[in-house]
């Protein structure tokens, strides 16, 4: 095991790294750092998009029936349109691209120090894929019916017939667009493990590997150990879609709860697909702006493991009240619960390892200890819904929305600038601006607690999801409850009037900020001991590996850090 | 704590309310501890010059105790939530207490249909009372009912009884409550149901025993006006502008507001 050589034959292509041409080097590219940013970008531009659909339908709710500035008015079609693609594309195109996808190409290699990835053609396809599906879902919002608008679970039999969805192509290209986006994230996902674990540097073992690249790693196992029964479920549904088949129908022998157990076998464990990405940068992040070690590294690992593994058996929690035995719930009741064990060691882990520390509020640390903060309510709140009796309450209501924002933001767009702000002179050998991160922290924290603290209260007064108006319902209508919505949703315009800030900072940063040393944060993994940006082929020798990757503040040391490819004295 | 924020209208209400009271105090406790913990570091060890920061592994015993000991607590408490949550889950899901009446309650894209019993207290007999978008319940009855959809999914979510169940086309799920208080609540749909998704509401009325024997005169004879109507009014729920009319390529509408 300590013996780690790269086992894998690499095209010729990729060996020999040469100067490019444009074509080959940016569109075209087998270098994982490029793939890696194609993917970061994609998944910022679709974030824009998800962004601006979040503030149409927050609008909406705030001003029921009013024009909305910048886009107009939103009808009830066109509403659920919004509602379920957001949803999508947080999850599919910018949480799974970013964190997974991104980083994972990006930092995969340069972490374990390798040259590239063990298939770069492979990673190629997988990003191209990842296009052609991205460009599918836009499609689908301009075809005749307008796009899918069944909700992101796209629960059949409203997802797979025509008329009683009324988007008749838009629903198989949502379909379409998310089954192409497995595909691509498979062949992704080999390449992330085959890499890891044949392509270390020499010395390091499997206890040296940093946080970020096992948890990437774990993600990845989860996620292709649990598409498979989404892929055949989605092309059963595209099946029922087109060729009128009825695998759903139960007019026709089908039944509309197998899609839901297909489904949520996927989308539980995709929960944790995203969080664990986010989790590992964090720890990354957190020990090297606290100059720790890692608290208890192999518990941390193992707590990973566990989580991963329990993921597989708590996904009928997502269907207590939809018509399952109800006996059966009790078993999900046991397994979502012991979920919180794993999870909680894991919190418990990061928050020691600030004990002792020497913590300097950088913008990245900020983004991590927001992260951990924001976390958190996501965490307990998750108890609530797991159990089922109290599921008969808040089952699609507001304060599940509530909560899986405290754990999707978090995770996505928190974890997402955690790990932009800390690797960004890595990617693009400058340094960003301090102040304007930290004006872009601030600016995007506080607005964030301010849009989705109140929807739990909301929640608990009995206001359901996907809910196109709810001046409809008289006991929501109160001016009280109208006054929630509106404060919501204005701290969602100044979140987004924030996110300018960053753009500006991004750009400017890129091209004229100060230049960046190779080892800016002083910290030990191997990507930090090569020119930034690194060329192409990463490492001019090989590094030798001597040491775990959290060696901060070792005693006796003159350094307070301790790279991972210093050679012993 | 929930009915501070909606009113609670049904046996079991309580039950839900008391859980959730259980847990919040569970998860509060947990919460407080964890993040004060997490700003209590932030403060206290932030960077000073010439103060080195600890070398911790966090791998012998002495170390680990202190996340250790808080997780076995967590433990423990875990299986109080999850005891007393199958207690409540139990009564309210797997038990079907003797009923007094029945109602049928059928989803259809978008609307709501409720079969009442009548005074036979049998469903598909001549006196039975069929209405739309309009439940008519007697207090302190106990009801079972049997809901069914027409088309896709839907959920018959009455927020002041805590009640909550998905109608799936080709089954009929059966269930129970029991209104404990007169007065009339809302009823959303609670599972995505296509374009009047956020519009399919109906009215629940609980009445006392003779204005419920005079409601189903009035909706006998044909003179009765529907709550859910005076509830709500002239409302439609559809964008005011009169010369409004949803476009169905609205994104193309969309682009070419914006440009």
């Amino acid at each position: 095991m300590s013996q780690a050589t790269a086992a894998v034959k690499k095209d010729s292509q990729a060996e020999h790294h040469e100067e490019l041409s444009f074509l080959y080097k940016y569109i075209l590219p087998v270098d994982h750092k490029i793939i890696g940013m194609q993917y970061i970008f994609t998944g910022l531009i679709m974030a824009i998009i998800g962004g601006y659909f979040s503030y149409a339908f927050r609008m909406q709710l705030a001003f029921p029936g009013e024009v909305v500035p910048l886009y107009g008015l939103v009808g009830p079609g066109e509403y659920n349109m919004l509602i379920t693609n957001h949803g999508t594309i947080m999850i599919f195109w910018v949480a799974m691209p970013v964190l997974i996808a991104g980083f994972g190409n990006y930092l995969i290699p340069l972490m374990i120090g390798c040259d590239d990835m063990v298939f770069p053609r492979l990673n190629r396809l997988s990003y191209q894929i990842f296009l052609v599906s991205a460009l599918v879902l836009i499609a689908s919002f301009f075809v005749t019916g307008g796009g899918f608008g069944g909700a992101w679970t796209s629960y059949p039999p409203l997802s797979s017939n025509a008329e009683y969805s009324l988007t008749d192509w838009g629903a198989s290209l949502w379909i379409l667009a998310v089954a192409l986006e497995f595909v691509s994230f498979l062949l992704g996902g080999i390449n992330f493990i085959t890499t890891t674990m044949n392509a270390r540097a020499p010395g390091m073992k499997m206890m040296d590997i940093p946080i970020a690249v096992w948890f990437i790693v774990i993600a990845v196992i989860l996620f292709m150990a649990s598409v498979g029964p989404l892929i055949a479920g989605a092309v059963m549904l595209f099946m029922d879609q087109r060729l009128g088949t009825s695998f759903f129908l139960p007019s026709g022998g089908g039944d509309p709860l197998l899609w839901q157990h297909l489904f949520w076998f996927f989308g539980h464990p995709e929960v944790y697909v995203v969080l664990l990405p986010t989790m590992g940068i964090v720890a990354d992040v957190i020990t090297v702006f606290s100059r720790k070690k890692l608290f208890g590294y192999r518990t941390v690992l193992y707590t990973a493991f566990a989580t991963g593994g329990l993921s597989f058996v708590v996904w009928a929690h997502h269907q207590f009240i939809a018509g399952i035995d109800p006996r059966v719930a009790n078993v999900f009741v046991v397994t979502t619960v012991l979920i919180s064990i794993p999870l909680a060691e894991m919190m418990f882990s990061y928050i020691a390892t600030l004990y002792g520390g020497s913590i300097e509020l950088k913008t990245p640390m900020l983004w991590a200890l927001g992260f951990l903060a924001a976390f958190l309510i996501g965490g307990v709140t998750g108890i609530y819904l797991g159990a089922s009796a109290l599921d008969i309450y808040f089952h699609d209501s507001y304060f599940v929305l509530a909560h899986f924002h405290y754990t999707f933001f978090p995770i996505t767009i928190i974890g997402m600038f955690a790990a932009l702000t800390f690797w960004f002179p890595k990617m693009f050998g400058r340094m960003m601006n301090e102040t304007l991160g930290k004006i872009h922290f601030w600016g995007t924290f506080i607005p964030f607690n301010c849009i989705f603290l109140p929807l739990f209260f909301l929640g608990l007064a009995g206001q359901n999801r996907r809910v196109y108006n709810f001046q409809l319902y008289p006991d929501l209508a109160t001016q009280d409850l109208q006054n929630i919505r509106i404060f919501a949703t204005l701290s969602l315009v100044v979140m987004l009037i924030f996110q300018l800030v960053f753009i500006y900072n991004f750009f400017v940063s890129m091209f004229k900020g100060e230049k960046a040393p190779n080892n800016p944060w002083n910290a030990n993994t191997l990507e930090w001991s090569i020119p930034s940006p690194p060329p192409h082929g990463n490492f001019k020798t090989l590094p030798t590996v001597y040491r775990g990757a959290y060696e901060y503040s070792v005693p006796g040391r003159e350094l307070d850090y301790w790279p991972q490819n210093e050679a012993p004295k | 704590m929930i009915e501070y924020f909606v009113q609670s209208a049904s046996s079991f209400a309580g039950d839900i309310d008391n859980l959730f009271l259980v847990i919040t105090l569970i998860i509060g406790f947990w919460f407080f501890l964890t993040f004060g913990a997490l700003v209590y570091f932030i403060i206290r060890f932030r960077r000073k010059d010439g103060v080195k920061a600890k070398y911790i592994a966090g791998e012998k015993h002495s170390e680990t105790k202190w996340t250790h000991y808080p997780h076995y607590a967590v433990i423990a408490m875990d299986v109080v939530i999850i005891a007393v949550n199958i207690l409540v889950w139990v009564e309210i899901k797997q038990t079907l207490p003797p009923r007094d009446n029945l109602v049928r309650v059928i989803g259809q894209q978008w609307t709501w249909s409720f079969i009442h019993a009548g005074p036979d207290g049998e469903l598909d007999t001549p006196d039975d009372v069929a209405t739309a978008n309009d439940l008519h319940l007697k207090l302190g009855e106990t009801y079972h009912f049997e809901l069914q959809s027409r088309d896709v999914l839907h959920n018959f979510s009455v927020p002041a009884f805590r009640l909550r169940q998905d109608a799936v086309p080709g089954r009929t799920i059966s269930g129970w409550f029991k209104p404990t208080k007169t007065g009339t609540f809302d009823l959303q749909c609670a599972e995505m149901c296509g374009y009047g998704h956020g519009i399919m509401g109906a009215a629940v009325t609980v009445h006392s025993k003779e204005s419920y024997e005079n409601t189903m005169a009035q909706i006998r004879k044909g003179t009765y006006e529907s709550h859910y109507q005076k509830r709500r009014g002239t409302k439609t729920g559809l964008p005011s502008k009169t010369s409004y009319v949803e476009d169905k390529d609205s994104f193309a509408t969309l682009l070419a507001s914006i440009f």
